[in-house]
């Protein structure tokens, strides 16, 4: 703090002429969000200096991959690097790598350095919080033992990567989106696979009812032992002391593991925020044009609660989305702001999963949904479930079936609806009924 | 090393050298071709990857899976007898491919 404070004074009483030339846009956190903030601002002709800073010692990449293909092997590391370095070198950003920010220093006018614990610093004109989310921990005995992993970046995976070969039985805690998808990956990679979801049924609220028990089905006569209304109570060590080798389950049940890996959702880094006195709720709070409460700085992506950006929400609903999908749009808001532009999000939310042979594409949001119309074709393995609100189709889950997803997709964005008793049989292309609503 | 000849929508043209292995989709990515999206990172999740082959280089790539059938039904812009993912094209050593980008990816 006293640093804080004596350059604060300096920078009040001896006026600008003092202080370092605050220039250019520090985009903290490399990722997806402050990539796509990188490279939006440029295609806006944004024509300041850009240094895009993550704590990351890898270039830039796509996590989605770490619990499917990387995982299994079956894409190389390079193939999910964002951009090439001359690509940055280019289009003139500076990229960064391996430094995290502890502290920030902003003056009123938006402009302020960043302190990174090595000790350098990263003078800037207007700041863009890109930090994401990591993994919640699960804070119970043996927690700490060496084969207790997590996975939300690269370094995990890799940690990950390394002990599966040495493994045969696996216990994964969380029967989220990537619980199920590495808990399929392993399973595809020979391994004894267990998942233990602590709630009554997969995927939380991400879904809905009936996609939950299609997944639970599904993934059940693949050969996946799933349990639900079920939690560790400990995990217990090998011989040496050292690595994991039990779970044990609240009833006393002790399951084998070499492997335990936890993916119980994650928490927003909202740290730097709240040391610069932003308004933090579940995330860093933005209005619509991705402003934080000083209405300068800019968050995104995964570390943003926003307004819902979903035509037709209900007014001052806010969200926060974990997405692909979202970092980009909710970036390219970002650099409409960041060029003094007010442009609202558009486009219409959607999400994937890959799990085994079960493609999951979802569109829109199904937050409030009073209706559902199923869609189910057994013999071709396709499956979507439709969300209505008062009549008019909000969102939809879709299980290998792309022509549903899309036409779903396609009707939300032009403000188009999908009648419901038409949607309900499965042999109608839902392209053909779509109407202007 | 193979080449892919990116052709926008108003007709201007980047040339890319890729590697042998990489999908079409990947080249133009890394390298800033704006006329490719590719927001599913080519799991064949989103179709913003779409382009127009060149009818004479057609029969140089793999034909397409049910998959990317129907994904090609809900492109931004409709879909042509020439119409492909190209996340799912991968470079062939010495392939030369000439794609034209479509004027929207979403
Ligand atoms: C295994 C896995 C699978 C996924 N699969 C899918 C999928 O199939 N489909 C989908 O749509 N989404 C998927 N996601 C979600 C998607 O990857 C995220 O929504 C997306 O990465 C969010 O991007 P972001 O840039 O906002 O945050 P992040 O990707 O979390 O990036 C934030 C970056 O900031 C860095 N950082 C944080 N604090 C500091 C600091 N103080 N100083 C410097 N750097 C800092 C972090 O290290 C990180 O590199 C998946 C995520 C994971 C982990
Ligand atoms: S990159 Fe998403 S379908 Fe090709």
């Amino acid at each position: 703090m006293g640093t804080h404070t004596a350059e604060q004074a300096a920078g009040a009483t001896n006026g600008p002429a003092t202080v370092p030339t605050r220039t250019g846009l520090l985009i903290i956190g490399a990722s997806q969000s402050g990539v796509q903030l990188a490279v939006s601002l440029r295609a806006l002709g944004f024509g300041e200096h850009i240094t895009l800073l993550g704590d990351e010692d890898h270039r830039p990449y796509q996590r989605p991959a770490l619990s499917k293909e990387f995982l299994q092997g079956t894409v190389e590391s390079e193939s999910l690097i964002f951009r090439s370095n001359d690509y940055w070198a280019e289009h003139n950003v500076d990229l960064v790598k391996g430094e995290h920010i502890v502290r920030i220093d902003k003056e009123a006018d938006g402009s302020g350095v960043a302190h990174a614990s090595s000790g350098r610093e990263f003078p800037f004109r207007r700041l863009a919080l890109t930090v994401g989310a990591r993994a919640r921990k699960l804070e119970i005995d043996g927690g700490d033992l060496d084969g207790v992993l997590y996975l939300r970046n690269a370094d995990d995976a890799l940690a990950l990567k390394a002990r599966v070969g040495d493994a045969t039985d696996v216990v994964v805690i969380g029967g989220g989106f990537i619980g199920l998808e590495a808990a399929s990956s392993l399973q595809k990679m020979g391994k004894n696979v267990t998942v233990l979801e602590f709630g009554p049924r997969l995927v939380g609220r991400a879904v809905g009812e009936e996609t939950a028990e299609y997944f639970l089905q599904a993934h059940r006569s693949r050969g996946l032992d799933i349990r639900l209304n079920t939690s560790a109570a400990r995990f217990s060590a090998a011989d040496d002391g050292k690595a994991v080798a039990a779970v044990e389950l609240q009833d006393g049940t002790v399951l084998p593991a070499q492997i335990v890996l936890i993916g119980i959702g994650v928490i927003p880094n909202t740290q730097l925020a709240e040391q610069l006195g932003l308004d933090v709720d579940n995330g860093v709070v933005v209005d619509r044009f991705a402003l934080a409460s000083d209405g300068t700085t800019v968050a995104v992506g995964d570390v943003a609660n926003m307004p819902n950006p979903v035509p037709g929400s209900e007014p001052g609903e806010r969200i926060r989305l974990e997405s692909v999908n979202n970092a980009i749009e909710h970036a390219k808001v970002a650099a409409y702001s960041l060029t003094g532009r007010r442009e609202e999000y558009a486009g219409i939310p959607w999400f994937w999963s890959n799990q085994a042979d079960l493609k999951l594409q979802i569109a829109g949001l199904c937050n409030g949904y009073d209706q559902t119309v199923l869609r189910y074709d057994e013999e071709r393995g396709k499956f979507s479930v439709l969300y209505y609100r008062r009549g008019q189709v909000i969102a939809a889950d879709c299980v290998n079936a792309p022509l549903d997803f899309m036409a779903v997709k396609n009707a939300l964005a032009k403000g188009q609806n999908i009648p419901a008793d038409a949607a309900a049989d499965p042999a109608t292309q839902l392209k053909t009924i779509t109407t202007d609503s | 090393m193979p080449t892919v000849h990116f052709t926008d929508a108003e007709g201007a043209v980047r040339d890319v050298q890729g590697n042998v292995g990489d999908s079409v989709m990947e080249t133009a990515v890394r390298n800033g071709v704006p006329g490719i999206v590719a927001e599913c990172g080519g799991s064949l999740s989103c179709a913003t990857c779409h382009v127009f082959v060149r009818e004479d280089c057609v029969s140089q790539l793999p034909p397409m899976e049910d998959m990317e059938d129907e994904m090609l039904y809900g492109t931004a812009v409709d879909r042509e007898d020439n119409s492909r993912l190209s996340c799912q094209l991968r470079l062939t050593d010495g392939l030369e491919l000439f794609v034209t980008t479509p004027e929207t990816q979403v």
